[in-house]
């Protein structure tokens, strides 16, 4: 102990506080990092939640005026942009920035500042998008705003601009994520740990990461030519120039089928930590999961036009993207095998974590199957812009997303924190979550069947939607419950949880190596990794106990203001747009001295 | 020279590798002009039209890959930078390719 | 090791990566990558879109090939002088690095000069951005692409400043690498557009 000490004072011979806004605002340590996004994301999904829960309201009876047509429109188009832009994925994001370097045996990732950079511009292109409401209106043309329901013909408020520039923005900084990502894990690795000795949810980071940088440049070209058109316009989707609307799907779902899986693989890879660690047994076949990971991101370009059956694309295309999508649905079961033969004759404990990993096997499948009864276009069809899709979106991103962000949160919260949270609140959350979300989500299935519409801001009544729309209202206030359950169980544990020690669950991989919470620069000396599993082997077990000795000079990368500096300056220079000159100009300066003065920051 | 490559290939490298030096630089810039010059004439003869299509995708492909193997080192440096690269440009064009089909152009 | 010794030793491992590659070389690498999933967006648009122009004027009216051939000409060569340039920084020579430095920024200020006029005649002629799909799809795609080459000269000017006041010595051959990445792919993709939109009608 008194090592540490010694090497902690080392470290900070330059005093520096550790505590006090500025620390947090300048920090660039990716476990601050991780923090930051985590608490901002689950605010969001809070805000996106309650859009939810608005709608619900309108929907729990035929013929309702709880809120008007518009503000309608604005509660799902923003439930549905929250929910995936700012809420699911920066809550895995927050997982990559926390975990990654805790994994391979790093100090941090590849760029600190490019790291911190990201959030503080997910939290700007946020706070943008949200301006929305008190600048005329959020957007109210859908998450995916389709063209040309969103020209300025069509849409002439400013909804659509806050949209389609608020997205532009929160692309840089998944984009900004995904390349120091990317970087960190392929050389920020520990000695001894080759590719196929990092643990899953690595690997599945990297696949994410890189599907990143390939769809998110499809999404900002269209969005480009959306606000070319509506500035400036242009003809990109204007029909009697001899433009084509259709074109815009084809971009965005160039785009949003490689997000869904954007939006799972974080998910997945969490669920292949916990399983193996409460069934005290490696994951089943790692390097199957994780070709299949990787098959998943290639085959994801493949299958984006099953988003346009009802369009008329014709039968060769039709066939070829109906093959595409019933095949990616074979490394996807394999997955969905191979936890199965991981649980399978382990030693379980029934943690609260382990509740969620295996409720995510349970409702993520089930979302998979309606996912492949999409994939056949004569009865999609029938299913498309139905609530069948929206019951099988939410079966995956709620039952399966989601649940696996709960997995994480319940399993690292002891890493994090150094307290554990309560098992019996977890519990009461899960079941009230899980049976929430099933009366929510799957009557769904039926109404979307009986032909009742998306996005409908009412129904008329005795067309076989009434009780099921009220049932699915009751749960919505069910899934709300059992998130106050959740806050209050974060808040208390935060406060008098038991402390949790190092290794609360006999875990596999190096964070649980070190203190809960893991010093500033996590290992003391960088461990060299022998195997897979490092903790559950002994040589490896040895060599990662040892990192907490210190053996040497430690040197962890400078704080920073230049990265929120210049991420407010993109964010107003992109503002104005809306704003005007005056907001946009002094953006762009902002946006070149903090770069110029991040680019001549010493870094060492 | 061998300090910027201390970094890619710490000890195990002869630093006199078949580096490209400026002669082969002026002469790959040589083979460019050459080639652009021999693009314009395709599209202006008339005899080839029936060809143009592919004789300019492969002289420009050809262009593209002396660029990227020489002046951007990707022939020298290490398989990964190449992967990185090529494997977006690779689903680049796969994209191009489907929209065109998809929107009847072949 | 002391206290005082441990905080300003040198760390080695801090340099040490995994694959013995440089980190923002390996990072420039992939946002190049993905830029070419960007231009490729662009490019598709445009050539999905070609040919369902409702009015004129059309490619064919308005492309000046002898033009365009000598600005792709001009590019092609900055290429050349770049890789000079970084030649030059990495064998230490100061004055080779602040010539071929300027003389990379200067084709790159020429080639966007040629494009502002070009665009500027073909407004004269009757194409702007909103006259048609050929205006629309072709301004955007070469607008971002001479956008591009403009931060890149101004990327170069911020080297050839360093240089000229002795910062850029030899160990810092890997900004101008760097620097250089960038340009190349700028021309790589200029390559890709004179083909694609002016050679193939």
């Amino acid at each position: 102990m008194a090592s540490t000490t010694a090497t902690a004072s080392a470290v900070h011979a330059t005093p520096r506080s550790e505590s006090g806004l500025w620390s947090w605002i300048t920090t660039v340590d990716h476990k601050r990092i991780g923090a930051l996004y985590g608490v901002t994301a689950f605010i969001l999904f809070l805000v996106g939640g309650v859009e939810a829960l608005v709608i619900r309201l309108q929907l729990a009876q035929p013929g309702n005026h709880f809120i008007s047509p518009d503000v309608y429109n604005q509660m799902f188009t923003m439930h549905g942009t929250t929910m995936v832009f700012l809420a699911v994925m920066p809550l895995s994001a927050s997982f990559f920035n926390y975990l990654i370097p805790l994994m391979i045996g790093a100090r941090d990732v590849a760029f600190p500042r490019l790291n911190a950079f990201s959030y503080w511009v997910f939290l700007f292109g946020a706070i943008f998008l949200h301006v929305s409401f008190l600048h005329g209106g959020a957007p109210n043309v859908g998450w995916f705003g389709y063209a040309n329901l969103t020209s300025r013909e069509f849409s002439p408020g400013q909804g659509v601009d806050f949209w389609a520039i608020g997205l532009q923005i929160l692309g840089v900084a998944s984009l900004a994520a995904a390349f120091n990502f990317i970087v960190t894990i392929i050389n920020m690795r520990a000695p001894g740990m080759g590719f196929m000795r990092m643990p899953p949810f690595v690997w599945m980071t990297l696949v994410t990461s890189f599907l990143i940088i390939l769809a998110f440049p499809v999404i900002t070209v269209a969005l480009v030519f959306l606000l070319f058109d509506r500035f400036t316009g242009t003809n990109f989707f204007v029909p009697a120039a001899g433009a084509d609307p259709l074109l815009w799907q084809h971009l965005f779902w160039l785009f949003g089928h490689p997000e869904v899986y954007i939006l799972i693989l974080p998910a997945m890879g969490i669920i292949s930590e916990v399983l193996p660690a409460f069934s005290r047994k490696p994951l089943f076949g790692y390097p199957v999961v994780v070709y299949s990971g990787i098959f998943i991101g290639f085959m994801g370009w493949g299958v984006w036009s099953h988003h346009m059956f009802a369009v008329g694309l014709g039968p060769l295309a039709d066939s070829f993207f109906a093959l595409t999508t019933m095949l990616i649905a074979i490394p996807t079961g394999v997955k969905i095998f191979n936890w199965l033969a991981t649980i399978w004759g382990g030693k379980l404990r029934f943690t609260t974590a382990m509740h969620f990993a295996l409720g995510f096997i349970a409702l993520f499948t089930m979302g998979g199957l309606s996912g492949f009864m999409h994939a056949s276009p004569p009865a999609d069809l029938q299913q498309t812009d139905t609530y069948f899709v929206v019951a099988h979106i939410h079966y995956v991103l709620f039952g399966g997303s989601l649940m696996g962000i709960f997995a994480g949160i319940y399993y690292w919260f002891p890493k994090m924190t150094g307290r554990l949270m309560d098992e019996r609140l977890g519990k009461l959350h899960f079941w009230l979550m899980v049976i929430a979300m099933n009366v929510t989500f799957f009557p769904m299935h039926f109404v979307g069947l009986l032909g009742m519409p998306r996005r409908v801001y009412t129904y008329a009544p005795h067309m076989g939607f009434d009780w099921m729309n009220l049932t699915s209202t009751v749960g919505a206030f069910g899934i709300a419950v059992g998130l106050l359950v959740f806050m209050w169980n974060w808040w208390t544990s935060l406060r008098h949880g038991r402390p949790a020690g190092n290794d609360p669950w006999g875990g596999a991989s190096l964070e649980w190596a070190l203190p809960s919470p893991p010093p500033p620069w996590n290992f003391a000396t960088i461990p060299v990794v022998k195997s897979i599993d490092p903790l559950w082997h002994r040589e490896s077990r040895a060599a990662a106990l040892a990192a907490n000795q210190p053996s040497g000079p430690i040197h962890m990368p400078p704080r920073s203001h230049w990265p929120i500096v210049s991420a407010l300056g993109a964010t107003l220079l992109m503002s104005g747009m809306i704003f005007g000159w005056v907001v946009g100009i002094p953006g762009l300066a902002l946006t070149l001295v903090g770069i110029y003065a991040w680019a001549f920051e010493p870094c060492t | 020279m061998a300090n910027t490559h201390a970094d890619e290939h710490p000890g195990a490298h002869a630093p006199e590798h078949a580096h490209p030096g400026a002669r082969e630089y002026l002469a790959i810039a040589t083979i460019l002009t050459v080639i652009t010059a021999v693009e314009v004439a395709v599209f202006y003869i008339p005899a080839m039209k029936s060809g143009l299509v592919p004789v300019l995708l492969t002289l420009s492909a050809l262009k593209f890959a002396l660029v990227a193997m020489f002046y951007m080192h990707l022939k020298f440096d290490h398989r990964l930078f190449s992967w990185l690269f090529v494997t977006p440009m690779i689903v680049a064009a796969l994209v191009i390719i489907a929209l065109l089909k998809l929107f009847g152009h072949w | 090791m002391s206290v005082a010794a441990a905080v300003h030793a040198h760390a080695p491992e801090a340099h040490r990566t995994s694959t013995g590659l440089n980190s923002r070389k390996m990072l420039f690498w992939a946002f190049l990558g993905s830029e070419c999933m960007f231009f490729g967006a662009l490019i598709a648009t445009y050539l999905v879109y070609r040919g369902r122009d409702q009015v004129g004027p059309h490619p064919h009216e308005i492309l000046n090939i002898p033009f365009t051939s000598v600005s792709a000409f001009v590019l092609l060569m900055s290429s050349l002088t770049m890789v000079l340039a970084l030649a030059a920084v990495q064998r230490g020579d100061r004055r080779g690095s602040r010539i071929w430095l300027a003389a990379t920024a200067l084709l790159g200020m020429v080639f966007v000069g040629g494009q502002c006029y070009e665009f500027a005649h073909f407004a004269h002629q009757g194409l702007k951005l909103q006259t048609n799909l050929f205006g629309s799809t072709f301004f955007v795609l070469t607008g971002f692409h001479g956008t591009h080459v403009t931060v890149g000269v101004i990327w170069l000017w911020s080297l050839f400043a360093m240089a000229a006041r002795g910062k850029l010595p030899q160990s810092r051959a890997l900004d101008v690498e760097i620097a250089g990445l960038y340009w190349h792919f700028v021309d790589v993709v200029w390559i890709a557009i004179f083909t694609l939109v002016y050679l193939i009608q």
